[in-house]
């Protein structure tokens, strides 16, 4: 679908050529998935929940502007310092900024997946500042320099072996030593010394209160509080639609964030920030980097919902089997696959195709997007762009011609099963890539219709 | 009542052993059933591909042979969900809507239509349910282990009429085959690994038989235990259904 080797299909048949791999990485993350199955049904009102941060949601998208405006006014009433990004070029240049008129050049980050979106940590590093990821996952594939491959776990794919190796090579570990409590214990005095040395701090933000003016930053290890309060400069950033109206919503999405991430009650810190401690400068970065236009389109607003729980990539069978980077975009998985497009049509023409439309991911995601339908909706779309592959468009439309006629479609069928040709799904493109690992259906002697003349004369 | 019954395309062309059980179980349980002989296919290959602008064809033929009846029953959920969620017309959106009212997969027309009790079918032999995510998640043909909601499935209710079969479990109730149409194809590293372990794990917790409302994927995984000379077989849930004494 897409030229070059990016494209998920080519990507994942290179992740498939180690099944032992794909195995382990199917079954780590199914685990997370049925670890989110009991945790949820701990909560009979869970189903109401899922529906209530829906409502919530809506609401949020409906009024998104006012709610902005709401929210800065009290956040710079606080005293924090709200900037506003129209793309994410406008917010590397801000984070920049702030960090050059502080002359600050080394600087921790805790996880975001908006700076990932944003490509900002290659942006400051060719700036010459150094930016050290904080949480733990973060700072392992900083370390193998690869961009993350899920966004609550962000190296799920690597072995622990593969991160004793890294950490031997970086950080001094032993070699061949891969038991995970010494490795976090080398990582922790390894950001120890980074968290006290740094003066600036980023993070990213899981909810920004309108009616108050704080956000609230959601880790399981703490590298976020540790950053920002160690730092005299923090720099929260975030994408426009993380707003909420009041504190007492944050709740629902509590209870809902963490259980469907990992199926934990609650992540083990979440931290309100709501102005900056005396001496301290706080900035808050509104990015919008797409989401008006989303916001736009009718069929896929709601996928501005999202608040990143990465459920949908645990349950998706496809994602499960073919890794993060295959999706080659910051957000992979089913959630990817819908954001994407929006910001690149062409690049990522292929990621609403992969997948089974199963349906899944719809039924996990605990504000009810209805991914499945989106993916749906996109693929009709980049058709209609004109991004679709001209090999399957032909074949396409000889299946209209053939299927519209059942003259056509039953002297087809009698010259040697029509359908075992020119059906898509047994088309023998590219090396039969029917063929390739399973046996073809054996033609009867028969069509039904045909018995159906014979046998049943009405 | 006047049934229509619709017989998807491949259904026709591969396993019309499928489509003869059907026809033969509704008319045992006195359903009164006529096949529209100018039937080509539901258009969902084209539309779940992106071209669901060139499915008006199909959609035209499909509303002209199957307006008149009181239901339309087919035995693949995956091709009903789609006729159900995506059939149009330019000329006769109402003939559409009702069209799209009306059509069923087999077996929740046999429990919600029909209130179907018992059978007389036997089959014994220990199979293995495979749940089509279409049917499933789509028709909500069965409950699905994402939600917190009491279970159901409506295709296991009807089996477990049958004589002597033995239902095994499985360790993922209702993970998706890898089918998805033209998926398996365009994905075919995935797909097939998709398929590899559904495969196992109903072979794993000793089935004989895999079986489905849905006969692609039935069609994927016959596809994959061949080529591994399997001694497992697929069967469409027709086929059980209407299994004589054996
Ligand atoms: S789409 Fe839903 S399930 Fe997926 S990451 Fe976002 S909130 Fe979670």
């Amino acid at each position: 679908m897409n030229t070059g080797t990016k494209d998920h299909a080519g990507l994942a048949d290179i992740f498939n050529e180690d099944e032992a791999r794909v195995d382990w990485h199917d079954e780590t993350l199914w685990f997370v998935r049925a670890k989110r199955d009991k945790a949820a049904h701990t909560l009979p009102e869970w189903e109401a929940l899922r529906e209530n941060a829906s409502q919530i949601k809506d609401n949020v998208l409906s009024n998104l502007h006012d709610y902005l405006l709401q929210f800065e006014a009290k956040a710079q009433q606080n005293g924090i310092t709200v900037h506003w990004a129209a793309d994410a070029e406008e917010h590397n240049q801000i984070v920049h900024s702030i960090l050059k008129a502080k002359g600050v050049t080394r600087i921790v980050k805790s996880k975001s997946m908006l700076t990932e979106e944003c490509h900002l940590n290659e942006h400051l590093q060719k700036s010459g500042i150094e930016v050290i990821d904080t949480d733990l996952g973060e700072r392992i594939v900083q370390l193998a320099e690869e961009p993350p491959s899920h966004i609550v776990l962000p190296c799920i794919h690597k072995k622990k072996e593969e991160i004793g190796e890294l950490f031997h090579e970086h950080l001094g570990t032993p070699k061949g030593e891969s038991d995970p409590q010494f490795l976090t214990a080398a990582a922790r005095v390894h950001l120890r010394e980074k968290f006290l040395t740094r003066k600036a701090a980023i993070t990213g933000v899981n909810f920004a209160i309108a009616e108050t003016g704080e956000f609230v930053v959601c880790t399981n290890e703490g590298n976020a509080d540790m950053g920002a309060h160690l730092s005299e400069v923090h720099i929260a950033c975030m994408g426009i639609e993380k707003i909420i109206p009041k504190r007492k919503h944050l709740s629902v999405f509590l209870r809902l964030l963490a259980r469907s991430a990992t199926g934990q009650p609650i992540t083990t810190y979440s931290s309100h920030f709501n102005k900056p401690r005396a001496g301290q400068e706080m900035h808050l970065v509104l990015v919008d980097n797409g989401r008006t236009k989303q916001l736009g389109r009718a069929d896929f607003r709601n996928s501005l919902k999202c608040i990143r729980c990465g459920a949908c990539m645990n349950t998706c069978p496809v994602y499960r089997r073919s890794g993060g980077h295959s999706y080659h975009t910051a957000i992979a998985g089913p959630i990817g696959s819908i954001l994407a497009p929006n910001l690149d049509m062409k690049e990522y023409a292929d990621l609403p195709f992969a997948s089974t439309l199963c349906g899944s991911c719809t039924n996990v995601c605990p504000v009810k997007i209805n991914i499945h339908e989106q993916l749906y909706k996109w693929r009709q779309v980049i058709v209609k762009e004109g991004y679709a592959d001209t090999k399957k468009a032909v074949a396409m439309k000889a299946m209209d011609f053939t299927l519209s006629s059942p003259f056509v479609y039953k002297t087809a069928g009698k010259a040697g099963r029509w359908v075992m040709k020119n059906i898509p799904f047994l088309v023998n493109n590219k090396l039969n890539a029917w063929y390739k690992q399973r046996d073809m259906p054996e033609p009867p002697k028969q069509s039904f219709s045909e018995w159906y003349k014979k046998n049943n004369n009405e | 009542m006047r049934v229509g019954l619709f017989i998807p395309c491949y259904i026709d062309q591969f396993y019309p052993n499928a489509a003869i059980a059907t026809l033969k179980l509704l008319q045992k349980l006195g359903v009164k059933v006529s096949y529209p002989i100018h039937q080509t296919c539901c258009g969902q290959p084209m539309a779940n591909s992106g071209f669901e602008h060139l499915t008006t064809g199909c959609n035209d033929l499909f509303i002209k042979n199957f307006a008149e009846f009181d239901y339309i029953v087919s035995p693949s959920g995956s091709c009903v969900l789609h006729v159900k969620e995506h059939l149009h017309s330019h000329e006769e959106e109402e003939k559409a809507v009702s069209v799209r009212k009306k059509v069923y997969e087999l077996t929740e027309f046999l429990t919600d239509i029909l209130k179907v009790e018992q059978l007389t079918a036997r089959f014994p032999h220990k199979v293995g349910v495979h749940q089509s995510c279409h049917g499933q998640r789509g028709l909500k043909m069965s409950q699905m282990t994402e939600l917190v909601a009491a279970p159901f499935s409506k295709p296991m209710q009807l089996l477990q009429m049958v004589q002597d079969l033995e239902l095994v479990e499985l360790s993922r109730p209702d993970e998706c085959c890898g089918f998805g149409g033209t998926f398996c194809v365009a994905e075919e590293a995935i797909s097939v690994k998709m398929g590899k372990d559904r495969v196992a794990d109903h072979v794993s917790h000793g089935a004989q038989y895999i079986t489905a409302a849905d006969m692609s994927c039935l069609m994927h995984m016959e596809g994959i235990l061949r080529r591994q000379n399997s001694q497992v077989k697929v069967l469409h849930i027709a086929e059980i259904l209407n299994a004589e004494e054996v």
